[in-house]
């Protein structure tokens, strides 16, 4: 499957409620529930109601980017005032793209649900680019020696892992395109949180995925061909594989 | 061989994925059909969006803070 073939999801059926006015008020449809329906009324409206409308989503917005920083804090080292810092800055961001894009708020969920995503997505871009202030990698060195560990192959399998790993290092550097080998080095390799290496390739996380995915469908297909045996295609597509490497390191 | 299934279980990849732009332009829905308490409704509604978010590190973690934020903030 080529990189631009991720398959396609339809959004499923969608209220079609809401549509943006000359004005920039948003029209409520008739299935919007009443909660979604009052902020999609004050965010569009103009004047005071609209400010206060803003202060309030952002401060709720302040308060889920607070409580998602500290459900993620074995996974970053910052704490006090800077900790705070990027809480405020994901708020501040999420709010201006949430009241840039209020007319494709569809009513498929609720209004609120929908603006959580903006700033846990504003969390996840903050925490990849804090990473960067404190390297603990270099993106470029190839660890090969942090593979075993990576996948559980303990020591009584040394032998086993070291022919897989030279297998799967000669498919690396044979099979792969350059871009390729170099996204699987730096998060599987060397532990770089795909949102930190999105930054530092100046990509988005979509087509750092999509690279990664087809080095995994070619690097699985030339160890079969090794002889390595495969799960079933059922099996291994339900557990999940957790391409971020870096996240658990 | 369990290093090497585990390996496996990564390098496998789902034709259904739909990766992570599509993913991220209905998690809001998906997370509440999750919260509905419908167990599987979602996973069976969006099975493309399911697959993803199995395989993907960041767009998991996205998944489980906005369903942590939605039951937080009911």
């Amino acid at each position: 499957m080529p990189p631009d073939d991720l398959a396609a999801e339809s959004t499923g059926p969608v209220n079609d409620g809401t549509h943006s006015k000359a004005d920039g008020a948003v029209d409520v449809g008739p299935s919007v529930d009443a909660e979604s329906a009052e902020w999609l009324r004050t965010l569009g409206d103009t004047g005071l109601g609209r400010e206060k409308a803003l202060a309030q989503l952002h401060e709720l917005l302040l308060r889920i980017a607070r409580g998602e920083l500290r459900r993620r804090s074995g996974q970053h080292p910052i704490t006090g005032p800077e900790l705070d810092d990027i809480a405020h800055q994901a708020a501040g961001d999420a709010l201006l793209a949430i009241t840039a894009k209020l007319d494709r708020f569809r009513g498929e969920s609720r209004f609120t649900t929908w603006a959580y995503k903006f700033v846990i997505l504003e969390v996840s871009a903050k925490l990849g680019r804090h990473f960067w202030q404190r390297p603990t990698v270099a993106l470029e060195a190839e660890d090969w020696d942090r593979l075993p560990d990576r996948f559980g192959m303990g020591p009584a399998e040394q032998t086993q892992w070291h022919d897989l790993v030279t297998c799967l290092r000669r498919a690396v550097d044979e099979e792969l395109t350059e871009r390729q080998r170099r996204v699987f080095v730096a998060i599987v390799l060397n532990g770089v949180p795909l949102d930190a290496l999105v930054v530092q390739l100046g990509s988005n996380r979509n087509a750092i995925y999509k690279t990664m995915f087809d080095a995994r469908r070619k690097l699985r297909a030339a160890l079969a061909a090794k002889g390595y045996p495969t799960l079933s295609d059922d099996v291994a597509s339900g557990v999940p594989t957790d391409v971020d490497a870096g996240r658990r390191s | 061989m369990t290093g090497w299934f585990e390996l496996d279980r990564f390098l496998a990849t789902d034709p259904r994925d739909v990766g992570c732009e599509q993913a991220m332009e209905i998690l809001h829905v998906y997370v509440e059909l999750v919260q509905d308490d419908a167990p599987g409704e979602a996973a069976r509604c969006y099975p493309g969006l399911a697959a993803h978010l199995a395989a993907c590190g960041p767009c998991g973690e996205d998944f489980h803070g906005l369903l942590a934020a939605v039951e937080a903030n009911r």
